[in-house]
């Protein structure tokens, strides 16, 4: 963890099984429109399979991804996608990435194989392969009935399918989402994030999320970046998270407690009891399945167990507050 | 119908050479192009006047058959001011053919936000403009310099050696001066078709850009009683070099160099203007 402004040490939190080279490597990147700092001073190494950007609207996550992808040139620091620099090696970073920008982005008077094949063309494909594929991610995404529909005529559901089918059409390394779920109903955005998880799980693509849906953000990924005003307010990493808030458990018991809890306290843990409840830390080596152990050595009845968990939205607020 | 599997595959095969990219382009944009019929069947009205010329060419070379309906055999004089007419003829026709099919190549793209996609991929801004005006840039010469030289060697099969080596430079006139028009042409229009954004407007404007051009010019030589009211006037500036490259006899204020190098600066501003416009997503500082 962070503290806001403060740069995100390549040490810090890795995430388990990373990879050597930082998929985004941030270095005192500033972005500036006219008199105004877009992105101030951002460091930071991103190793995730799957990285949220968070923050309000007009934080600067839109502009560092088209930052990324070489719309904007930064005008101090620098920024590496796969370890290449953005200023010299733009060409190689565009051909691995897949991006899913935010607006409305289309051809209207293009059905959506066509639409697809081109883009995959663009992006080097031969001709035949760039159809073939076309079709395969059109029907990956859930527009294979849809397909040779002119794009003007999609719901807005449906034009975001055809951004993600062109995004993934040319197999990138990267796929960059800006706010993919933005103005989908409930059960489109259900579909939009199953379908993000896929394939994160996939292990083809690695996956910048851009939201600022703290849902779509926890459902998806596993590391997040909080900007605030063009600044990074917080980096988490949320497996890293998850995986510490286990330690905190709240347990309700039916039975007498007494032995109960001194046995647990032996065990290292620490201890707060109300009436049947305690809530603990459980020390290192001590994992739930120990407690139960006690439990029925002790006679002790366990009706329920909580795990204290910080939700996204805990440590999103907690870096807008700071 | 093929049947797909609701899978994602990752892709190792070959990729097409970088330099090839723009070609997607340009065979997407021309595709889309010609889906118009209107725009296919003017495409077709545009190879009339060529056919014409190809009939005048052989009348020319047919004494006996002129003799038979009794006209003089000098009747079609085969010459420069031959092919002067020719361009202009042909030089009309592809500026109402850029009116029509140019604002549609860049104002559909930048309308729905497409830019991000292309820019997004390893396609730059350079190949982006090079694959629109290549639409522009090989239909257009499809109806003024590429008959233009196929005429020029059926004349030159007829005639003989000598002819041919003595009016060559008239081929180099006719590729030359094509160019140079279709460049100014295909700048303006995708310069205005970037700037204005709405199709039906942005032909509007190319057809009024020319047309109030030489009114224009006329009420600024009127008011100030000078003849370089001309410069803002494309279609006056072409015709004074055309003028020049096919050494014809007519009046002209303007001689060819100066208008060349005017014209230069109206292409230089125009692709300056489609360069702005032409990004990803537009700062607004």
């Amino acid at each position: 963890m962070t503290q806001p402004g403060a740069p995100v040490s390549e040490s810090e939190n890795p995430p388990t099984g990373a990879p050597s080279v930082p998929l985004i490597e941030l270095k005192g990147l500033t972005v500036r429109f006219g008199n105004r700092d877009i992105l101030f001073n951002l460091t930071a190494s991103l190793r995730g399979r799957a990285i949220g950007l968070l923050g309000p609207n007009g934080a600067g996550k839109s502009t560092l991804i088209n930052t990324l992808l070489g719309f904007y040139k930064p005008i101090s620091g620098s920024a590496r996608v796969f370890g290449q620099d953005i200023t010299n090696n733009l060409r190689n970073i565009r051909s691995l990435v897949g991006y899913m920008p935010e607006n409305d982005a289309f051809i209207s008077k293009m059905n959506a194989v066509s639409f697809v094949q081109m883009m995959g063309e663009l992006s080097g494909l031969p001709s035949k392969v760039a159809l073939e594929r076309a079709h395969e991610a059109l029907f990956y995404v859930g527009l294979a009935e849809a397909r040779y529909r002119q794009l003007g005529t999609y719901s807005l559901g449906m034009k975001q399918l055809a951004k993600l089918a062109q995004a993934i059409v040319h197999a990138p390394k990267l796929l960059i989402l800006d706010e993919p779920t933005n103005g989908l109903d409930p059960s489109a955005r259900q579909r939009m994030v199953r379908m993000i998880r896929e394939i994160r799980d996939s292990k083809e693509m690695r996956i910048v999320l851009c939201s600022h849906l703290l849902r779509d953000v926890e459902d998806t990924c596993d590391e997040v970046l909080i900007l605030k005003q063009g600044q990074i307010a917080h980096y988490s990493n949320l497996d890293e998270e998850r995986r510490a808030n286990k330690r905190f458990v709240e347990l309700e018991i039916y039975g007498a407690n007494g032995d109960f809890t001194a046995a647990i306290e032996k065990m290292g843990c620490e201890c707060a009891v109300t009436a049947n409840r305690i809530k603990m830390v459980l020390a290192d080596g001590i994992e739930t399945r120990d407690i139960f152990r006690i439990a029925a050595e002790q006679q002790v009845r366990i009706r329920r167990l909580n795990f204290r968990r910080d939700t996204l939205e805990d440590i999103f607020l907690k870096a807008m507050e700071s | 119908m093929a049947v797909y599997r609701r899978n994602y595959r990752p892709y190792s095969g070959t990729l097409t050479p970088p330099w090839s990219r723009f070609l997607v382009l340009f065979r997407y944009s021309r595709r889309n192009l010609f889906r118009s019929k209107i725009q296919t069947g003017f495409f077709v009205l545009c190879f009339f006047y060529p056919l014409a010329c190809l009939v005048m060419i052989y009348l020319a070379h047919s004494a006996s058959f002129l003799a038979k309906l009794g006209l003089p055999s000098q009747l079609i004089s085969i010459d420069n001011m031959f092919f002067f007419r020719y361009m202009s003829v042909q030089g009309a026709l592809a500026f109402l053919m850029t009116a029509f099919a140019g604002p549609g190549l860049i104002s559909p793209d930048l309308a729905n936000g497409a830019l991000p996609l292309y820019f997004c991929r390893p396609f730059s801004r350079a190949e982006y403009v090079l694959g629109k005006s290549s639409v522009l840039g090989i239909l257009l010469s499809q109806i003024t310099w590429v008959p233009g030289v196929i005429l020029f060697t059926i004349q030159a099969s007829f005639a003989g050696t000598t002819w041919t080596w003595d009016n060559l430079w008239i081929a180099g006139s006719l590729v030359v001066g094509s160019l140079i028009w279709i460049a100014i042409l295909s700048l303006l229009a995708m310069a205005l078709s970037a700037w204005v954004k709405w199709r039906i407007v942005a032909g509007a404007s190319l057809l009024a850009l020319m047309f109030f051009g030489a009114g224009f010019a006329q009420a600024i030589n009127a008011v100030m009683h000078t003849d370089s009211g001309h410069f803002v006037d494309v279609a006056y500036l072409t015709a004074a070099v055309w003028i020049g490259l096919f050494k014809v006899d007519a009046e002209n204020s303007i001689t060819a160099f100066p208008a060349l190098i005017a014209l230069l600066v109206y292409c230089s501003i125009c692709l300056w203007l489609l360069m702005r416009k032409v990004r990803a997503y537009e700062v607004i500082r």
